[in-house]
C-alpha cells in the first residue's frame, strides 16, 4: 500500500492504495466519486476524462500515485453550488447527451478545449473530441453544444 | 398553465441534470454492503475441450471467497440461457436449439466462452485469481466464417446440427417469383456480406446480484432494456425461483443498442453465487470482454437478384441468405434474419413477387441477435444495392428508378408479398425533401469541386422502410415467438393532482422521461415538472416487454394513452357529480372539466383530491382513489421510412473515404418531441455510417477474434461525421393511439446502403462496381487497383 495526498474538487485527501490503482479506480472506488466513467480498456474511449491540474487526462491511463501533489478535478466538481457549468447547461439545452454515460468525459474534454481555444470551428471541435467516444448522439449535437458553450463563455468574459 | 410542453415541443429533458452532474446511477456505481466481487476465466480457444480446471492456486490467494465452474452450475442445476423464439425450417422440422450452459462444462465453442467464476472480497483479488485458475483445454478443430462453416467436411459445432445448419427457413411465393424471372427483360445480381458488429454502448454490462436469505429473496441490478422479461427468464429458466421472490433492476443504463436485451450467464451466475456466498455479488465487463460476450449483430452471406423490365419496373426479388448465428442461439436470434430481415425484402417498393430462403449456421463464435435495426438493416442494405446496381445495368438514373417502384400514397393499406401489411406512408414526399436538403440539383458543381482538390465525390440514396413498435402478440405468437409483445403501463394520480406513471419500457438515453411526461402533459395538462415516469424495477413497474425494436413511444406509449383514457374517464363521473350534472353532458379540455356550453368547470387537481378525499363523492358508484392500468397490444408494426442522402469524398490515393453530406427525411408517425427524436436519427445514422465504413468484428479462420478491442474495432469519432440535416414528414400510423412509428432505429437501416452506394458512384469513373462493408481505406484502395483506375 502506499499513501498519497492529493486534491479533489477542491478538497484535500489522504488515501492508502496499492500502487497498482488507477486514478479512476481512486475516484470511483475510493473516494466513491462514480461520475467518472469507465467505459473501454485501452484509454480509447475517454468516458474517464478528469482534469489534472486543469489539464484533461484519461483517467483509466494514470496511476493513483502519480497524482500524489496533484489538484484533480472530476465533473462532479464541475458545477458551482449546484448551478450547471455553461458547458453543462449547453449540453442540456443542446441535447449533447442521451445515455448519460460518456457525457461526464465529454463535458470534462469539451471544457478544457474551450478553454484552450476559446473561439473554435466546428472542424476544431471535432478534431478536439476525438479521444472521446460517444455511442448514442452521433456527435452533432454535442458539437452543437461545445459551439454554444463557447459563445457563452466568450460572452462571459467580456 | 403547461404551454409548451405537450406534443410537438422540444423541451430539454428532465434526467439531464444527474447526468451533467455526474450523479447518474448506473449499475456499477452501486456497491452493496459486504460487496464481493466476480471475474470470469473465459475460454482462448474458439472451439475445445476442458479436461480439468485445477482451482488450488485460486483459491489459496488471500480475499478469494469461491471459485465456480460448469461442474457446480450442474450440481445445483441451474438452467440453460433459453432461446426465445422457435423457427420452423421448410421441411417442418424445428430449428435446432442446442444447450446454453452459463459456465460451460465439458466443452467451449467460442472465444470467450466462460469457463470459471472467481469470486473475491476486491475486484482486484479476483482478477488475480483468476490468473491462477488452470484450465487443461484440448484444442479442436473451429469455424468462424459463414463460407467456410457450409463447406463439406467443415468442424460441427453442434453433433445435432448436421452441416451446421440450425435451420433452413424461406417465405415468398417461389413459383410466382420464377414465373417473374422468366418474364423479365433483366436479371440483376450481387454477392453481398453484411458485416459483422458489436453493439459497443459505451456502458460494458454489468451485474449485481444478491441473495437476502432473512426474506429468501433475490435482487439484481442489471445493465439490461428489459427488466421483467429478465426476472421472467431467471424465473421460468435459469434460476428457477418464482417471480415474487426475484427484483429486477435496472438502473441507469449506458446505452443499449441491442445488446442489453438477451438474459445474459452473468445475470443468472451473480444471483447464484451470492446464495453461494452469502454475499453480494458483483461483476463488470471490460472492454474487451465485452467484444467476446454481448451479443454481436448483422453476420449475413447473400446472395441477391432483382428481375426488371427495360423501362426499370420492379418485376421480382429472389435472395438467399446465410446467417450467422454463432455458438449459441441468444435470445431473439433465430427472429432476426427471418422474420425482422425477409419480411422486409419489399421494402418502399412495389414488387409483384418476392422469395427468400435463409439458412441460419452455427459457428465457433460470439452469438449474433439484435443490434440496433435487427435484420431490417440488412435487408435495406440488399435491396438498396441491388437497385442501384439495376440502375447502372439499365442506364437509369438512381432517383428515377426508385421514383418509379415506389408504393403511391393511394395503395395504402399496401400488402407485400411477403406477409407485411403496411398501413401508411408517403415515399415520393421524403425522397423530394431529402434530395432537396441535399441540393442534389447542385451535385455536378461539387462533384467538380471535389475533383479540383484531387478527390473523387459520389453520392449515394436509399429508400427505405422499416417495421417498428414491436409487436403484435398473436401474430409473433404464430411465428415462433415464446412471449407476448405488447407493453403496460399504470398512472397514478397523487391527491394534489401530480401523477406517477410506471411503465414497462426502459429508457437507456431515449429520454422516456420527458417524452412520456410530454404524453401526460398533452393529455392532462399538467405540467412535465409534476410528471414522474417510473421505469426500471420490477417491484414498482407492470410487467411489460422493455425498450427495443422502436417501441416504447408506439407501444409503450399507447398504453399510457389508454390508461389516462380511464383516468380521465372516471374523473368525468366525480366531475359531474359535483357539477351536478350528466357524465355526458361533462367535457375535459385543457386541464379541466366543464359542463358543456358553460362557464361551469372543476380543475383535473381538484378532481384528484375529491377522488382521494371523497367526503361529497358519488360513493355508490364510483370507487375512490384515481389510478389506472392498461395493456396496449398492438394490431400491426408500424413502418416507419423515409429516404437518406450521402455524399462522401474519396481520395484515390489512399482509399480514404470521407463522409461530407448527410440528409435524411423520415416519416417516424406523430413526433413527441422533435429535438429528441432527431437526436435518435443521428444516433442512428452514426452507427450505420460506422458498419459501412469503419466497424466489422473479424475473425481469422480459427475462431480467433482479432478486432477485440477498441485498439483493433473502429468506432466513428467526432471527425469522421458531418453534422446531419435532418428532416420529417409525418404520416400518423393509423392504428395505435398516439400516431407514433417510431425512430430509434431509422439511421442505422437507411444509410449504410446510401454510403456504399455513394462510394461506388464516386469510384464508377475508375470502373468499380462493387466494394463491400467497411469500405476501409485498404478496401477502397484494393478496389481502385484491382479496377485498373489508379496504376
Amino acid at each position: 500500500m502506499a499513501t498519497i495526498g492529493l486534491k479533489v474538487n477542491g478538497r484535500d485527501h489522504v488515501v492508502d492504495v496499492e500502487p497498482r490503482t488507477l486514478l479512476v479506480e481512486l475516484l470511483r472506488e475510493h473516494l466513491r466519486l462514480t461520475g467518472t466513467h469507465v467505459g473501454c480498456d485501452t484509454s480509447q474511449c475517454g468516458a474517464c476524462t478528469v482534469w489534472v491540474d486543469g489539464k484533461s487526462v484519461k483517467s483509466c491511463t494514470m496511476l493513483a500515485v502519480e497524482a500524489e501533489g496533484r489538484a484533480v478535478t472530476s465533473i462532479e466538481g464541475l458545477a458551482t453550488n449546484g448551478e450547471l457549468h455553461p458547458m453543462q447547461a449547453a449540453f442540456h439545452t443542446c441535447h449533447g447527451l442521451q445515455c448519460g454515460f460518456c457525457t461526464p468525459g465529454m463535458v470534462m474534454s469539451a471544457t478544457e478545449l474551450v478553454t484552450r481555444n476559446p473561439n473554435p470551428s466546428e472542424e476544431e471541435v471535432r478534431h478536439g473530441l476525438e479521444g472521446n467516444l460517444c455511442r448514442c448522439t452521433g456527435y452533432h449535437n454535442i458539437v452543437r453544444a461545445v459551439l454554444t458553450a463557447a459563445e457563452t463563455l466568450r460572452g462571459g468574459a467580456q | 398553465m403547461s404551454a409548451g410542453q405537450g406534443m410537438g415541443a422540444s423541451v430539454a429533458r428532465k434526467e439531464d441534470r444527474r447526468f451533467l452532474l455526474g450523479k447518474g446511477r448506473y449499475t456499477d456505481d452501486i456497491v452493496l454492503p459486504n460487496q464481493s466481487y466476480a471475474v470470469f476465466v473465459r475460454s482462448p480457444h474458439a472451439h475445445a475441450a476442458i479436461r480439468s480446471i485445477d482451482a488450488s492456486q485460486a483459491l489459496a490467494l488471500p480475499g478469494v471467497l469461491a471459485v465456480l465452474t460448469g461442474e457446480d452450475v450442474a450440481a445445483d442445476g441451474l438452467g440453460g440461457i433459453p432461446c426465445g423464439w422457435t423457427i420452423t425450417s421448410k421441411d417442418g422440422s424445428k430449428m435446432v436449439a442446442p444447450p446454453h450452459p452459463s459456465l460451460v462444462h465439458k466443452t467451449a465453442r467460442h472465444v470467450g466462452d466462460p469457463v470459471a467464476m472467481v469470486i473475491a472480497e476486491t475486484k482486484a483479488q479476483a482478477k488475480d485469481a483468476a490468473q491462477l485458475v488452470e484450465v487443461d483445454y484440448d484444442p479442436l478443430p473451429a469455424v468462424a466464417h459463414l463460407n467456410a462453416a457450409v463447406a463439406e467436411g467443415a468442424p460441427a459445432v453442434w453433433a445435432e446440427a448436421p452441416g451446421n445448419v440450425c435451420f433452413d427457413w424461406h417465405i415468398g411465393d417461389a413459383a410466382a417469383t420464377e414465373a417473374q424471372f422468366a418474364g423479365a427483360d433483366r436479371i440483376v445480381a450481387l454477392d453481398l456480406t453484411n458485416n459483422r458488429i458489436a453493439p459497443n454502448a459505451i456502458e460494458p454490462r454489468a451485474a449485481n446480484g444478491h441473495y437476502d436469505d432473512v426474506e429468501d429473496r433475490w435482487t439484481l441490478y442489471t445493465t439490461t432494456q428489459n427488466p421483467h422479461l429478465t426476472r421472467l427468464l431467471l424465473g421460468a429458466f435459469t434460476l428457477k425461483v418464482p417471480e415474487h421472490k426475484l427484483r429486477v433492476v435496472a438502473p441507469d443504463v449506458g446505452g443499449g443498442f441491442g445488446s442489453k436485451i438477451f438474459h445474459y450467464a452473468e445475470e443468472l451466475l451473480v444471483l447464484w453465487a451470492s446464495k453461494r456466498v452469502g454475499r453480494p455479488v458483483k461483476w463488470t465487463s471490460s472492454r474487451s470482454e465485452a467484444f467476446l460476450s454481448d451479443a454481436h449483430g448483422r453476420d449475413h452471406v447473400t446472395h441477391a437478384e432483382l428481375a426488371v423490365s427495360n423501362d426499370g419496373k420492379f418485376r421480382g426479388l429472389r435472395v438467399r441468405t446465410l446467417a450467422n448465428m454463432g455458438a449459441y442461439l441468444s435470445t431473439f436470434a433465430p427472429a432476426i434474419p427471418t422474420y425482422l430481415h425477409a419480411t422486409l425484402l419489399s421494402g418502399p417498393y412495389v414488387i409483384p413477387a418476392i422469395y427468400a430462403e435463409v439458412k441460419a449456421i452455427f459457428t465457433h463464435t460470439v452469438p449474433v441477435d439484435a443490434v440496433r435495426g435487427a435484420g431490417r438493416p440488412e435487408a435495406t442494405y440488399l435491396l438498396e444495392r441491388l437497385v442501384d446496381q439495376a440502375a447502372r445495368e439499365l442506364g437509369i438514373d438512381r432517383v428515377e428508378i426508385r421514383r418509379k417502384n415506389l408504393i403511391q400514397p393511394d395503395q395504402f393499406p399496401y400488402q407485400t408479398p411477403v406477409a407485411l401489411q403496411y398501413d401508411i406512408g408517403d415515399y415520393p414526399a421524403t425522397l423530394d425533401m431529402a434530395l432537396q436538403a441535399i441540393q442534389h440539383d447542385k451535385l455536378e458543381e461539387r462533384k467538380a469541386a471535389s475533383k479540383q482538390r484531387g478527390k473523387l465525390r459520389g453520392f449515394g440514396i436509399s429508400t427505405y422502410i422499416e417495421a417498428c413498435g414491436i409487436a403484435p402478440s398473436a401474430l409473433v405468437g404464430s411465428l415462433g415467438a415464446g412471449a407476448g409483445l405488447y407493453e403496460a403501463a399504470t398512472v397514478r394520480v397523487h391527491p394534489t393532482g401530480s401523477v406517477s406513471v410506471f411503465t414497462g419500457t426502459h429508457s437507456h438515453g431515449q429520454g422516456h422521461e420527458t417524452t412520456f411526461a410530454q404524453l401526460v402533459n398533452e393529455r392532462l395538462g399538467i405540467p412535465i415538472e409534476n410528471v414522474e415516469i417510473v421505469h426500471g424495477d420490477t417491484d414498482r413497474i407492470p410487467f411489460g416487454m422493455g425498450t427495443y425494436g422502436s417501441r416504447s413511444a408506439a407501444v409503450g406509449g399507447s398504453a399510457i394513452y389508454k390508461a389516462i383514457d380511464k383516468i380521465v374517464d372516471k374523473g368525468k363521473k366525480i366531475a359531474a357529480h359535483l357539477l351536478e350534472a350528466s357524465v355526458a353532458d361533462v367535457e375535459f379540455a385543457d386541464g379541466k372539466y366543464r359542463v358543456v356550453g358553460t362557464d361551469r368547470e372543476k380543475t383535473f387537481a381538484e378532481i384528484a383530491f375529491t377522488a382521494y378525499v371523497p367526503h361529497n363523492y358519488p360513493i355508490e358508484t364510483v370507487e375512490p382513489g384515481l389510478e389506472d392500468s392498461a395493456f396496449y397490444d398492438p394490431k400491426n408494426f408500424t413502418f416507419p421510412g423515409g429516404c437518406h442522402c450521402v455524399e462522401v469524398e474519396v481520395d484515390p490515393e489512399t482509399g480514404v473515404v470521407q463522409v461530407t453530406d448527410v440528409a435524411i427525411a423520415d416519416d417516424v408517425g406523430v413526433v413527441i418531441n422533435p429535438m429528441i427524436v432527431d437526436g435518435q436519427a443521428h444516433g442512428g445514422l452514426a452507427q450505420g455510417i460506422g458498419q459501412a465504413l469503419y466497424e466489422e468484428c473479424v475473425y481469422d479462420s480459427e475462431g480467433q477474434l482479432l478486432s477485440g478491442s477498441f485498439m483493433g474495432y473502429t468506432m466513428p469519432r467526432a471527425a469522421d461525421l458531418p453534422s446531419f440535416k435532418v428532416g420529417n414528414h409525418v404520416t400518423a400510423c393509423t392504428h395505435n393511439p398516439v400516431g407514433i412509428k417510431g425512430v430509434g432505429e431509422v439511421g442505422a437501416i437507411g444509410v449504410p446502403p446510401a454510403v456504399i452506394n455513394a462510394v461506388i458512384d464516386a469510384l464508377a469513373p475508375l470502373g468499380v462496381t462493387h466494394i463491400d462493408m467497411p469500405a476501409t481505406p485498404e478496401k477502397v484502395w484494393r478496389a481502385i487497383r484491382a479496377a485498373g483506375g489508379v496504376q
